[in-house]
């Protein structure tokens, strides 16, 4: 059981919890994540450790709602407790000093996206960074990531802040200006396809976060294998970050599709039953 | 490790076992026929996960204790891999004195109700009976009387709690929850250390919690169990990964003096065959813990199954038949296991096959999938198998089957779960690199103490022999739990 010490609400779907676990705080490093679950009936699901305060214990997470999951995280208030917490889980994520570092978040992907953003600060690389969202109101962390980026640039689909585009219209305008020595790119899948097709195009490595399906996160079950080069990875062991120019992400999509339809169904049914007991 | 002959003679010439054996001629005994297990009826078991083998009575447990021949060199007992004294607690149902068998079994065996449930009892104690070697006739069950003392003891609610030596205030740590860990942790609290056990999940008993289903092994039995350790003062810190939550350097720097390794072998191996990351597609371990730790199948919990109409599952172990049994009682119209040698080589337990064919699981036998294809969204819809027939003997003796060429076709299914064996698990050993490995990626430990290339490191169960059995994983965690005992006497001289 681990307590909520603090929640803030970033817009009206995203929320940061800060959560005592004095143990992950200890021994995480940026691209760790943990695996959390709500109550006896909840189910196990990922989350990207965002930050962490070393001596206070604590863990920060980002959480979008997007489900029956997150909606249940999401709803519960500073004192509550959290049943099950399990990590740090997965690879760190491999900082050097490179040169330049663009690094590309779209929505959820913002969150799992700032500890990298920060080692790769401290490691002493420039680092731009682009935000993309729909829109305003779904752009998160900018004045965290402002803190460790040189370069901070917001694309929004509508316009409605920073300049009107896909993540990828603005990845193709700093490529263009500056020599760019490694991209890390964290979203949805669709977006980490694109973005790491466009770095392909001009042979910059690149890096990707990769957010399956997960039930244990130890490497037990394989809900979370992906095609990496042509050979299976388990992302909860072997990731989550992956060469991005290796990964088969149209099969990502496929399985990530896989649970959807029945989803869909949990969430409007939860909707539905909370509003009948109100 | 054999037991002490002598010992068994003078158990076997106490006053109690001589009157027994003179109430009845041996004629009498083997003229008794083995009794029969109730059973709930295959129509009704697979509507729901109630367990199957309800047991004996406590007459029919009596009736068959009497075909026990308490023989003068009890072979049973070679077939034992932790060497219960079997007539000993025969013997004792045949007094009625259940408590006391029940107290037997413990003596060498820290989980007897899982064991009389899960133990392929026909490779061990009763293929070696004296029915089976010399009369050629059905063995005494003794699986079936083992379970019958052990729930005799859990129902009495006089379950004893074990002594516990004064505390000697050495704190040593667990890796796993499972059978081993299990056994060794008890082991090692009866001897007065401060035990810990880290577990990576949120529930206490590895594959008996998250593998094993309800309608062969009820958590219930699994957590009596568990209770007692922690009435013994065992500490259970459940979420912990060792090697990441902390390393076993972190927890040496806490001051724990010795590590037990039991973290079983829990990665799944896939066949690497076209399409089988399709939705659908799943490894047994994915499938039965959905359904067995996070309680999928309940429309109550929010872990989402995919439940399919024709389930198709690979392999032809325990694991396998746990998942298409699993999958019956989710409404699989069509559950079929494909297996590709014939049903005679298959490793699961005898019962386990009995059971699944009285369910109505379809065997198809010596066929091996090659590729799957799927529809429009991705989910699999059919798979192409390959016909084959069995060739000379491989290493495991077994004989090897070959494929048949152009005998390929193809099975309408909706849902495939991939149960072709496990990998130890990596976790502890990728985060120890001085540790010593073995080609296998087990851990490497001397035979006899099961002490690792780590001195304070010793491990047991599936991590030392890929995936094995419950009763061996307990053997292994009573025997280096006495090696660590003395390890650690010796460095505190
Ligand atoms: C579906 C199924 C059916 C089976 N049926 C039978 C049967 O009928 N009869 C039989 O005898 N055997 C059966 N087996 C095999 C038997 O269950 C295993 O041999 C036995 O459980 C091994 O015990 P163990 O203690 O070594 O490991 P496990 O039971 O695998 O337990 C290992 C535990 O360690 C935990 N762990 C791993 N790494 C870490 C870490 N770094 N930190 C903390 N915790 C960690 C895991 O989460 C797990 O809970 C079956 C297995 C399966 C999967
Ligand atoms: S989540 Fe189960 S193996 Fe990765």
């Amino acid at each position: 059981m681990n307590k909520i010490v603090k929640k803030e609400f970033f817009s009206e779907n995203v929320v940061r919890l800060v959560i005592e676990a004095p143990r992950i705080a200890k021994a995480r490093k940026a691209g760790h994540f943990v695996i959390i679950k709500c109550g006896e009936t909840g189910e196990r699901i990922p989350l990207t450790i965002a930050a962490a305060d070393k001596d206070k214990g604590t863990i920060d997470l980002v959480i979008q709602r997007v489900g029956v999951t997150s909606r249940k995280i999401t709803e519960l208030e500073e004192g509550d407790y959290i049943t099950d917490l399990v990590g740090p889980l997965g690879q760190a994520t491999h900082v050097e000093k490179v040169g330049t570092v663009l690094a590309c978040g779209g929505g959820v992907g913002v969150a799992p996206l700032l500890p990298i953003v920060e080692a790769m600060k401290m490691a002493g690389n420039r680092v731009v960074t682009i935000l993309a969202a729909r829109s305003k109101d779904l752009i998160i962390l900018e004045d965290q990531m402002r803190q460790f980026s040189d370069e901070l640039i917001i694309m929004t689909d509508d316009g409605s802040y920073g300049q009107k585009g896909l993540v990828t219209d603005g990845m193709e305008s700093v490529i263009k200006n500056e020599k760019v020595d490694l991209s890390v790119v964290i979203g949805p899948a669709v977006m980490m396809k694109y973005a790491s097709m466009v770095t392909k195009k001009y042979d910059i490595p690149t890096m990707a976060s990769l957010n399956t399906i997960m039930v244990d996160g130890t490497g037990m079950c394989g809900a979370c294998r992906v095609t990496v080069g042509g050979k299976v990875k388990f992302v909860c062991v072997d990731g989550p970050e992956f060469d991005a120019h290796q990964v088969d992400f149209d099969e990502m999509l496929l399985r990530l599709s896989g649970y959807k339809d029945i989803e869909k169904e949990a969430e409007n049914k939860y909707i539905s039953n909370k509003c009948k007991s109100r | 490790m054999s037991v002490n002959p002598d010992y068994l003679k003078e158990e076997r010439e106490q006053e109690w076992r001589v009157v027994l054996r003179s109430q009845k001629k041996n004629k009498e005994r083997t003229d008794l026929v083995r009794v029969h297990m109730t059973e709930v009826d295959p129509k009704i078991r697979v509507q729901s996960n109630i367990e199957v083998n309800q047991g004996l009575s406590e007459d029919d447990a009596v009736n068959e204790a009497q075909r026990c021949l308490d023989c003068p060199n009890p072979t049973c007992i070679t077939g034992c891999p932790v060497e219960i004294n079997i007539p000993k607690f025969i013997k004792n149902i045949e007094r009625r004195e259940f408590l006391e068998a029940a107290k037997v079994l413990k003596q060498t065996s820290t989980l007897p109700a899982v064991c009389g449930r899960v133990c392929p009892q026909e490779k061990q104690c009763e293929a070696q009976c004296f029915y089976t070697l010399k009369l050629k006739k059905e063995p005494v069950a003794i699986g079936y009387l083992e379970r019958f003392a052990a729930d005799y003891e859990q129902k009495s609610g006089k379950m004893a709690v074990p002594e516990v030596a004064p505390a000697k205030g050495i704190k040593i740590a667990i890796i796993g929850s499972g059978p081993a860990g299990l056994t060794f942790a008890g082991e090692m609290c009866k001897r007065g250390y401060d035990v810990w056990v880290f577990e990576a999940l949120h529930e206490i008993g590895g594959v008996l919690k998250y593998g094993i289903p309800e309608f062969r092994l009820p958590n219930s039995i699994v957590d009596v169990e568990i209770d007692i350790l922690k009435k013994m003062g065992v500490h259970f810190e459940t979420n912990f990964v060792v090697g990441k939550t902390a390393t076993i350097d972190d927890l040496k720097d806490e001051g724990f003096k010795g590590f037990f390794v039991g973290s079983g072998a829990g990665l799944p191996r896939f066949m690497n065959i076209p399409g089988e990351n399709y939705i659908g597609i799943l490894s047994s371990n994915e499938y039965l813990t959905r359904i067995n730790l996070m309680d999928a199948a309940n429309p109550n919990t929010d872990t989402p199954i995919i439940s399919g109409k024709n389930v198709a599952v690979i392999g032809g172990g325990n694991t396998a038949m746990d998942s298409v049994r699993t999958a019956k009682r989710l409404g699989a119209e069509r559950a079929m296991i494909i297996y590709r040698r014939s049903i005679e080589e298959m490793p699961a337990r005898v019962e386990e096959i009995k059971h699944a064919q009285e369910e109505g699981i379809e065997f198809i036998n010596l066929a091996n999938p090659l590729e799957y294809y799927a529809d429009e969204k991705g989910r699999v819809k059919q798979m192409k198998v390959q016909r084959m027939e069995l060739g000379e003997p491989d290493s495991s003796g077994r004989r090897r089957p070959v494929p048949v060429e152009g005998s390929e076709y193809l099975i309408d299914v909706d849902t495939v779960v991939v149960s072709v064996g496990v990998s130890p698990n990596p976790l502890i050993p990728s985060s120890l690199p001085d540790l010593k490995m073995t080609r296998w990626q087990t851990i490497e430990v001397d035979d006899d103490k099961l002490q690792s290339s780590i001195p304070y490191i010793f491990a047991g169960g599936d991590i030392v022999r890929g995936g094995a059995t419950v009763i061996l994983a307990m053997g292994d965690g009573r025997k280096a739990a006495a090696s660590m005992d003395n390890y650690i006497q010796n460095i505190s001289k």
